[in-house]
């Protein structure tokens, strides 16, 4: 039977992850299938999974009270959506939308804690991976914050 | 007896031909040169010293295409007393033009390679030379990738031709906003983000970076975690330039001149001065 180990090795998520931990996460893994325009989840939902985009494109989504929907940034191919899967409250701060359809990994993030929990070292990896996930997009979002081609902004004439 | 060549510090007269408004705040002008005016050739990634006469002179990339010198292209931005005189000009109106000076995008360096060229804002307008050099000479090259972020889907520049760019299926070209309006469909977040997902083989690409300098730093930062040596990274910089020949000393940045060893830099060579908030 065909597992999904071989796509986990190739997503740029598990690039290098420890062998011998690929089957006890695949464990916690399945596929997942979502058309354009449906939310793979929305805010303030409990954050049970997290997903490894393998093809087509997410928007992430807050509401603000008469603007409607705001897009925020978008995930897509080899990116990682979520991690409010693994820091309580887990729910999700953000809408997820399907902008193009997507194929993805899905992990069930309650599986993926307790087995973390039950080896650190598996616990230390992930947690890792997810920490520079967190960086990558919070570097990105403080240069957003800048608004560096705005009115004002020192650039080119 | 060898021709004398023109004084730089005298502007040459050329007349507009055409103002494109190409956004709400950039504009693009086509000028041709008076009749006796030769346009001399230009290297993608140079600039022009453009005087509206009565108002002053500011320097401003070329970004037509060097094969094809005329008209003579420049697009820019109304921010300042200059550029929005310029905003103003209309067709047969006359200006003055010194150049071009500068350094080039090193699209001969590029020549087997993958080429990735990184565009914020405004910053498209220099890159766009480069685009129609490496385009027009397709198969030296190896993956051509174009990589653009725009404030809104509302400042997305050359829309026309980055449609025609797109549709090529030679051409990898990855747009992205940072902030989403409408009913935009595309990537959001800034352009740092679309290094990752851009496919070029980073031990073999030469990256060429235009845009506010915050944006140009991370953008370089991020293409050396991708694995491309800072040796091959070059960035276009951009200072308060008025000689335009490194004699007068207002564009100056630490040893060098942008005005004469730049704008068009190798990333190794500027990187530790980024961050020297002295200079």
């Amino acid at each position: 039977m065909q597992t999904l180990e071989p796509i986990l090795e190739e997503h740029p998520f598990f690039k290098g992850f420890p062998s011998q931990y690929l089957p006890l996460i695949t464990g916690c893994a399945s596929n997942v299938r979502f058309n354009a325009g449906s939310y793979i989840f929305r805010e303030s939902e409990p954050a049970s999974h997290f997903y490894l985009i393998r093809q087509g494109k997410v928007a992430l989504e807050i509401f603000a009270a008469q603007r409607g929907p705001r897009t925020i940034e978008t995930i897509e191919a080899g990116e990682v959506l979520g991690w409010s899967w693994l820091f309580p409250p887990y729910r999700w701060h953000f809408s997820a939308r399907v902008v193009e359809p997507v194929r993805a990994i899905a992990f069930d993030g309650v599986c993926l804690r307790a087995k973390g929990e039950e080896d650190h070292d598996l616990g230390y990896e992930l947690m890792k991976r997810v920490a520079q996930i967190m960086m990558d997009r919070l570097q990105a979002t403080r240069i957003q914050l800048l608004d560096v081609y705005g009115v004002g902004a020192r650039g080119r004439s | 007896m060898t021709p004398s060549l023109p004084d730089p510090m005298l502007p040459q007269l050329y007349r507009v031909q055409l103002v494109r408004h190409e956004l709400h705040d950039t504009f693009t002008l086509e000028l041709e040169p008076e009749e006796g005016v030769e346009i001399p050739p230009f290297a993608s990634g140079q600039f022009n010293m453009l005087y509206v006469f009565g108002v002053g002179e500011i320097p401003i990339s070329i970004s037509g295409d060097p094969a094809r010198p005329r008209p003579l292209v420049h697009t820019t931005r109304a921010v300042g007393t200059v550029s929005k005189a310029m905003r103003e000009l209309k067709p047969e109106d006359v200006i003055g033009v010194r150049g071009p000076f500068g350094s080039h995008w090193p699209v001969v360096h590029a020549m087997g390679k993958d080429v990735v060229i990184v565009a914020g804002g405004i910053g498209l307008a220099p890159l766009r030379s480069a685009m129609y050099q490496v385009i027009s000479q397709r198969e030296n090259y190896g993956k051509i990738v174009l990589l653009y972020g725009a404030r809104t889907p509302q400042d997305i520049l050359y829309r026309r031709e980055r449609q025609r760019w797109r549709s090529r299926l030679d051409l990898e070209v990855y747009v992205t906003v940072d902030h989403s309006t409408g009913r935009w469909r595309g990537s959001v977040g800034v352009v740092t983000r679309l290094i990752p997902r851009a496919p070029f083989d980073p031990q073999n690409t030469v990256a060429m970076i235009c845009g506010p300098e915050i944006m140009m730093r991370f953008t370089a930062a991020e293409l050396q975690k991708r694995g491309v040596t800072t040796e091959n990274i070059f960035i276009s910089m951009e200072r308060n330039m008025k000689c335009a020949v490194g004699l007068c000393g207002h564009c100056q940045y630490s040893p060098y001149f942008i005005c004469k060893d730049g704008p068009v830099f190798q990333y190794s060579r500027v990187q530790n001065l980024f961050t020297k908030w002295e200079i």
